[in-house]
């Protein structure tokens, strides 16, 4: 079967070079004086949204330990699974965790943990630079996730789309 | 033992220079400042490419080494180039793999010792001659050793055995042929107005007259645009096409080897715009003045002259990378049609109409002066619209949808050597 291919018929004026090349290097001449726009990274920062969703944070009770029950509801959540929680109780009957570790290597950074958790203890961050020299340096233990200080993502709320 | 007494000796500072030492001793100062000059101008090239690509990007450019301005860059590559390891294809031709680099290089660089950089400097030995040599076959030198860069290339291309390089030197010796033809051809009228072929007589012409590029604006573009693939720089930057020959001819080469084809690539660029700059933008003459042009010479008038000759030569630069940094690359047979059908034709039939024009000047009996210019003048003007708003309609580059009519095909492949295929017979 024949393939029809569309024949664009353009006026002559679209097929010359010269008044085409003239007004492009007009137009790199103009960009040349134009403000520039690049933000020199390690001096100056991009200005996060409050949605971002970057390296995690674990927030505190008052008494300094972390909020998180342990109830493993982020570990099953977790699309890449990149979180390890082994719960533990005290003599009270409640449960903390005795390990919780967040691989931000594996994480896809979705934000489902900070959505799921019922008791508002682990978020994703506004902060990205977590480069480190080793895979295993990617692995923030329970204490490294309390100690990150960054603001918190505030994720996309259905009854407030635009955040207002 | 050398005449160290011929140096001491003070003549007249607008006399030239006699004795044969002062002649040697000079002659190797300027060979030496030249070339330092030249190096340095192609290393800060590199910075200013990179500085006008970013700036019409909307970026800075390199602003870490060496203050803001990212002014020690160019040193900062040059010793990561230095320090890099250098790598050697197993089956290269080795003796030419080495020598390509150099062979590149050289011709832009020896092609400067005929271009005067400024009007005459007095010292207490005699009037120093601005230009390394002033060799009476001045302009055919030219044409002659810039013909040899695309060596280089080529060798490179072979010796790497690398079939994307051998693409690149191909390409490349096809478009440095093709349009060193336009090239020569477009600088004919320069000669035929200037009389003479010698660099200094050419600028001295422009300065009692008009400059070339008024006088003879057709043969400028030609030259600017064979120029520019003489360069191998975008748009005709078919020899290295990365997106086609990963980096064309010097895919193999590595550290401070490919750092010379780099160099060679803006000392070639350096050079063109200088010759563009004596050919037709009247050299180191100040314009609306005569008083550079004239004796007695000072050193005022040196250094003045010389910063003419750098500002127009640095525009012609700055237009190179302009132009990088705007044009899209040629497909090969645009650039064959536009060498071939465009550009020779359009460069000869210019020396037939200048040719032409000079004479029926000469037998109306108009000397050179401001009449003559504005004749010539007028009637670039005309040309420039007939080429420009008349042929240039889908013809000058054939656009990439093609023009071709449905007769036009079966012509065509009616000459072609296998049975004729007609348009029905693939259903």
């Amino acid at each position: 079967m024949a393939i029809t291919v569309k024949r664009v018929s353009r006026p002559i004026p679209e097929t010359s070079y010269v008044k085409a090349t003239l007004q492009g290097m007009a137009l790199t001449l103009k960009h040349m004086f134009e403000p520039k726009i690049t933000i020199e990274y390690p001096e100056q920062r991009w200005e996060l949204s409050p949605r971002w969703r970057g390296t995690h944070r674990m927030l505190t009770k008052e008494d300094g330990k972390a909020r998180c029950v342990a109830c493993g509801l982020c570990p099953s959540v977790c699309p890449s699974n990149c979180i390890k929680l082994v719960p533990g109780e005290d003599e009270n009957g409640n449960r903390y965790p005795l390990v919780f570790e967040i691989d931000e290597f594996r994480c896809i950074f979705c934000g489902y943990c900070q959505e799921v958790c019922p008791e508002d203890a682990i978020h994703v961050g506004q902060h990205y630079e977590n480069s480190e020299y080793s895979r295993e340096g990617h692995v923030y233990d329970l204490e490294r996730l309390m100690a990150q200080t960054h603001p918190v993502s505030t994720l996309w709320d259905a009854t407030d789309p635009k955040g207002e | 033992v050398i005449p160290i007494h011929a140096l001491l000796q003070i003549t007249d500072p607008q006399a030239p220079i006699t004795g044969y030492t002062t002649f040697i001793v000079f002659s190797i100062i300027k060979l030496v400042v030249v070339f330092t000059v030249y190096m340095v101008a192609a290393a800060l090239l590199t910075l200013a490419e990179r500085k006008i690509s970013a700036w019409i990007q909307g970026r800075r450019g390199p602003n870490r080494v060496g203050g803001r301005g990212g002014w020690l860059q160019p040193a900062a590559d040059g010793v990561k180039n230095f320090m890099k390891e250098e790598t050697e294809p197993g089956n290269a031709s080795q003796p030419l793999f080495s020598m390509a680099p150099a062979l590149s290089f050289i011709p832009a660089m020896i092609v400067w010792c005929v271009i005067p950089f400024g009007s005459p400097l007095p010292t207490p030995w005699g009037r120093v001659d601005l230009v390394v040599t002033d060799l009476p076959v001045g302009f055919l030198f030219i044409l002659a050793i810039a013909s040899l860069g695309v060596y280089g290339i080529v060798l490179a291309g072979w010796a790497s055995n690398n079939k994307y390089s051998f693409l690149g030197g191909l390409r490349s010796s096809a478009q440095m042929v093709s349009y060193e033809v336009a090239l020569g051809m477009s600088t004919i009228p320069v000669i035929l107005l200037a009389g003479n072929v010698t660099m200094t007589q050419i600028i001295r012409q422009q300065a009692h007259s008009m400059w070339n590029v008024f006088n003879l604006t057709i043969a400028f573009i030609i030259f600017l645009i064979a120029s520019l693939a003489e360069t191998n720089r975008v748009p005709f930057d078919l020899p290295e096409a990365e997106s086609e020959l990963v980096a064309g001819y010097h895919t193999e080469y590595s550290a401070m080897k490919f750092s010379l084809f780099f160099i060679a690539e803006y000392a070639n660029m350096v050079t063109s715009s200088a010759l563009m700059a004596t050919l037709f933008l009247g050299g180191w003459d100040i314009p609306f003045t005569g008083w550079d042009n004239a004796a007695p010479f000072t050193v005022l008038k040196s250094i003045l002259t010389l910063g003419c000759f750098l500002t127009k030569t640095g525009f012609f630069v700055f237009v190179f990378i302009w132009i990088r940094w705007t044009l899209p690359r040629f497909r090969y047979d645009q650039l064959m049609s536009l060498g071939w059908r465009v550009m020779l034709p359009a460069a000869l039939g210019y020396i037939v109409l200048i040719g032409t024009t000079l004479l029926i000047l000469q037998a109306v009996g108009v000397n050179p002066g401001p009449m003559h210019s504005f004749v010539l003048l007028m009637e670039n003007i005309c040309v420039l619209l007939l080429l420009f708003v008349m042929v240039d309609e889908g013809r000058i580059i054939s656009p990439a949808y093609g023009r071709a009519q449905q007769a036009r095909i079966v012509r065509l492949r009616s000459r072609s050597a296998l049975p004729a295929v007609t348009d029905g017979a693939g259903k």
